[in-house]
């Protein structure tokens, strides 16, 4: 057989065809709702979030400080063991500078680009990231590996979202934590 | 070549109306692990992965994605089946009876708590060109095909309501089951009308749940546990999608999806052969309905046997011994695996305060609800 | 191994165009009719069917397996949907070969559909809902927004530039030319793709394919009936796939490791050793225009980093040593997702057959595979052919 000795269906439609009414069309607007339950792991990160800390969920066997904090360990197939506080900083691991909106349409001339990223977070296991946004500065000035620093909302208007932290911007040379990396130990387990 | 396929282990969380303290990942993880456990097999052993999800049953556009961490499947073979989970479970099967896998978990759940407007979903399913503007709701759809089936059938509201009391008392038997009550057939046909001739306590209410099941080639079975749970037969069937086509009297898919499983497992009268049935009584007269085209009674005698007792607990075929869809609550794409579970435990005489006596071939049907004519069976015994 | 031999006997496909007037069910019956046509059956021969189409968000429609079964001929039959995200297309042989090779069928027909015109006001719309409701969708993502985090991941790793990438797209587009269904082919330059309107840098316009209606079927027979029904029976001959975790934003952007371990369980089963010698042909997965270097990488058909050089070279190309999307892939034929998946199988199986026309690779190839990709990054499916 070859492609080309059949008539292929498919018809391309115009959009003028949809304006000029060549085609008749249906809309329909679903009004779907959900209420997921978080559960006990993505709970408490939220409950953090409103305090303005990140925490993490460690698993014994592996060694692993992961997150987003889950109550099972994906590898080990066991329950995770204890949770840890990790810092609100981290490295930029990949970003984007976006000048589209969700739905594909195009921010606008005065709107600034949106800026996603994935970021590395300090004291969890290596290559645990997170995607959120990065802000504050020139978006030609981000680069791969910059050290990042959370900028979260005032307490009165955080309501344990991840969206109660802004976004993350350039920690300014010089200031960088010296203790960054991982917490030390199981030492430091909280409840 | 392979030639048997066993069930080897399952786990459940059980069904509850709601589960807000759980995520439906952790949700899954318990009845993943349980599961593993029961087969004393790690899943990093398993060869295969199954989950059955709908999109918009989860809220996600691609729901798959979220589908390996909490089975133990991160890096594994693994595929979604938007369909039951016996759907699943025939993939599964197939999939060991290539000889390229000789283990497969299977996984379902249900969230339907956290869908808040499940009419608006279903309605989401109807034909978007043709149906839809209609704005008729799943239950009215029901309550359609509730008369024409009473209408063929000569059985009666009555009889149906029957139907709901038996499964709602077997569920108080059932300690994985949501909605177990001790009610009258005056309870039901006095409960609230919804689409006449169904009432508000024909219609299963939902429930959420996970249930993981592993199956196994008959030689990875028998090094694996005592009693395997043998699958003799799977069907599945899809009749028309279009609701002014169908048949709205005989449910078609049901036939069409016991004749294939009769014909694998050699049942010629499934009647006389099967002990007992876990078969969809989304609304009180499938259960009826479904007896019928599965051939475990003739045409219009289901309701005769309701009355008479005969599918009722210690009857001569008991008919969903778990409290099915009306009383441990309706799973949707877990439907199926719920029903596996109940055959899996009575079949291995683990049922408890349930436990039917003496039985060793066990038939599991479902169908994918309003407006589908989708459905599947499936036979297993423990002989 | 001692398994039952599974080989694809008849294909068909409709035109990829950004608004079908048909709907999914007519486009679903469009290629199913093809496809029986072309190894001369009727739907009376069909003992089951199995259908991939991808998000319900598209067509609008819950459960919409359910809603396309008429158009993919499963009245009356078993029927099944099976669905892996953007990897759809190309397990949906898998699925149809697990029907086959278990025994259960001997003819089984395999249908992919996508309309994702439905979808508005744009189908980019219907992935906000991808990320996780929780974590993710607060921020308001779109679906480029991942692939232009992993496409700078891959460029900052291997130090690779936005034109060695868009030499791709300029590749496929030109290769689409040759493509009856084509809808975006055409014939760029490099310099065209990084002048197009940047949505998501480093993704521009031209390294993305086009959002698409369309579908594809093929039929699938075991050994003994496949060789009654056609002299150029093409066998499938290693399946593979391989989903990694959820958890994305963990994950090694730079290689798409869940690809390569697709491909091992393929190659494994089909007895491959030395894939870059052994395959002659490849249709990797190119909805984006880097994905296709990427997935080259995790398919092994050359060393992490170097698929870029590959096609700079024109090994790629349809008249190189190793031709990479000659039917002009995602890029350049249209990207209905579960339907792109099935037009590559298709590809293989008119290219292996010798019967691609003016796409047709020189040389004679005698093994070839087709993989795709979905979900959040993270599912990888490989078929290995022979002819």
């Amino acid at each position: 057989m070859k492609l080309e000795d059949f008539e292929l269906g498919g018809t391309q439609l115009k959009a003028s065809d949809f304006k000029t009414g060549k085609v008749l069309t249906t809309e329909w607007k679903p009004d779907l709702k959900y209420a997921w339950d978080n559960g006990v792991a993505i709970g408490r990160y939220l409950a953090e979030f409103k305090e303005g800390r990140i925490i993490a969920r460690v698993c014994h066997k592996c060694d692993r400080i992961m997150l987003p904090p889950r109550m099972f360990c994906e590898l080990c197939f066991r329950p995770t063991d204890e949770w840890m506080y990790v810092k609100d900083t981290g490295v930029i691991n990949t970003f984007s500078i976006a000048k589209v909106n969700w739905d594909a349409s195009r921010r606008g001339p005065k709107e600034p680009p949106l800026l996603p990223a994935v970021i590395e977070i300090d004291g969890a296991s290596e290559g645990m990231g997170i995607m959120h946004m990065l802000g504050e500065a020139d978006p030609k000035d981000f680069k791969i590996g910059m050290k990042v620093k959370a900028v979260w909302k005032k307490p009165e208007d955080r309501t344990g979202a991840i969206t109660d932290i802004l976004y993350f911007k350039p920690v300014a040379a010089g200031t960088e934590d010296k203790n960054k990396g991982r917490p030390e130990g199981r030492g430091k387990e909280v409840r | 070549m392979v030639k048997r396929v066993a069930v080897v282990g399952i786990g459940t969380t059980g069904f509850r109306p709601v589960t807000p303290d759980v995520s439906f990942r952790e949700l899954i993880f318990e009845a993943a692990r349980k599961a593993y456990t029961d087969a004393g097999i790690e899943p990093s052993e398993i060869d295969g992965f199954i989950t059955t999800a709908e999109d918009f049953m989860e809220g996600y556009s691609i729901a798959d994605e979220y589908c390996p961490d909490q089975i133990g499947a991160v890096l594994k073979p693994t595929q979604t089946i938007p369909g039951d989970f016996i759907q699943g479970m025939a993939t599964g099967y197939m999939m060991i009876m290539t000889g390229a896998f000789r283990t497969i978990a299977i996984e379902a759940h249900s969230k339907a708590s956290n869908m808040r407007n499940i009419g608006e979903l279903m309605g989401f399913a109807q034909d978007p060109v043709y149906n839809r503007p209609l704005r008729e709701t799943p239950h009215a759809v029901a309550g359609l095909e509730m008369t024409r089936y009473l209408f063929e059938s000569a059985a009666s509201s009555e009889q149906c309501a029957q139907v709901v009391v038996k499964n709602k008392k077997n569920a108080m038997r059932n300690p994985y089951a949501a909605f177990g009550a001790e009610i009258t057939e005056g309870d039901v046909l006095a409960s609230e009308p919804i689409s006449l001739p169904l009432h508000r306590l024909d219609i299963a209410p939902h429930a959420d749940g996970a249930v993981v099941a592993v199956l196994a080639d008959e030689d990875t079975a028998r090094a694996l546990c005592e009693t395997p749970i043998w699958i003799e037969g799977l069907g599945w069937s899809t009749d028309t999608p279009t609701l002014e086509m169908r048949d709205w009297g005989e449910a078609a898919y049901a036939r069409l999806a016991a004749e294939m499983a009769y014909r694998m497992a050699g049942i010629g009268n499934p009647a006389a052969l099967i002990d007992f049935a876990e078969i969809c009584d989304e609304y009180s007269y499938k259960e009826l309905q479904h007896m019928e085209a599965l051939k475990l009674c003739m045409p219009g005698e289901a309701a005769y046997m309701i009355e008479s007792g005969a599918t009722s607990y210690q009857g001569e075929l008991p008919i969903n011994i778990s409290g099915g869809a009306l009383g441990v609550g309706h799973l949707f794409e877990a439907s199926g695996a719920h029903k596996i579970l109940e055959l899996v435990e009575q079949l291995r005489g683990n049922a408890g305060a349930r436990q039917i006596p003496d039985v060793n071939v066990g038939l599991a049907q479902v169908w994918r609800g309003v407006p589908t004519a989708t459905g599947a069976v499936a036979i297993l015994s423990n002989m | 191994m001692g398994m039952r031999k599974v080989a694809i006997v008849g294909a068909g496909i409709t035109k990829f165009v950004r608004r079908a007037q048909e709907t999914g069910k007519e486009l679903s019956w469009q290629a199913s009719k093809m496809a029986l046509e072309s190894c001369d059956l009727t739907l009376d021969d069909i003992d089951m069917v199995t259908l991939g189409t991808a998000p319900d968000a598209f067509d609008g429609v819950h459960m919409k397996g359910e809603y396309l079964a008429d158009g993919a001929g499963a009245i009356g039959k078993p029927y099944m949907r099976h669905y892996v995200g953007g990897g759809t297309g190309v397990f949906s042989p898998i699925h149809g070969w697990f029907h086959v090779a278990s025994g259960m069928a001997d003819i089984c027909l395999v249908v992919a559909e996508e309309k994702m015109s439905s979808c508005h006001p744009h189908p980019q719309g219907a992935f906000l809902t991808i990320f996780d409701h929780t974590t993710e969708q607060p921020l308001m993502p779109t679906l480029i927004w991942i692939f232009a985090l992993e496409m700078h991941r891959y460029m900052e790793t291997y130090g690779i530039s936005k034109a060695d990438i868009a030499q791709v797209s300029v590749k496929n587009k030109r290769n689409a030319m040759d493509h009856p269904s084509a809808q975006v082919a055409g014939n760029i330059t490099v310099e065209d793709v990084l002048s197009s309107e940047t949505l998501c840098w480093p993704v521009n316009r031209l390294d993305i394919s086009p959002a698409s209606d369309g579908a594809a079927a093929i039929v699938i027979a075991s050994e003994r009936v496949a060789r009654r029904l056609t002299d150029k029976p093409v066998w499938i001959d290693g399946i593979g796939h391989s989903i990694d975790t959820a958890y994305w934003a963990t994950r090694d952007l730079s290689y798409p490791r869940y690809v390569e371990t697709a491909a091992r369980m393929a190659y494994d089963m089909a007895g491959i050793k030395e894939p870059d010698k052994e395959i002659h042909i490849a249709e990797p997965y190119d909805p984006f225009d880097y994905k296709e270097l990427h997935h080259m990488e995790g398919l092994m058909l050359c060393p992490r980093g170097k698929a870029a050089q590959l096609t700079a070279d024109g090994i790629t190309a349809r008249d190189g040593n190793m031709p990479i999307c000659p039917s002009g892939g995602a890029l350049g034929v249209g990207n209905p997702i579960a339907a792109t998946g099935l037009m590559k199988i298709i590809e293989i199986f008119l290219q292996l057959r010798g019967e691609a026309g003016k796409r047709q690779v020189p040389g004679n190839p005698r093994c070839g595979l087709a993989q795709a990709w979905g979900d959040l990054m993270q599912m990888g499916t490989v078929v290995v052919m022979r002819s």
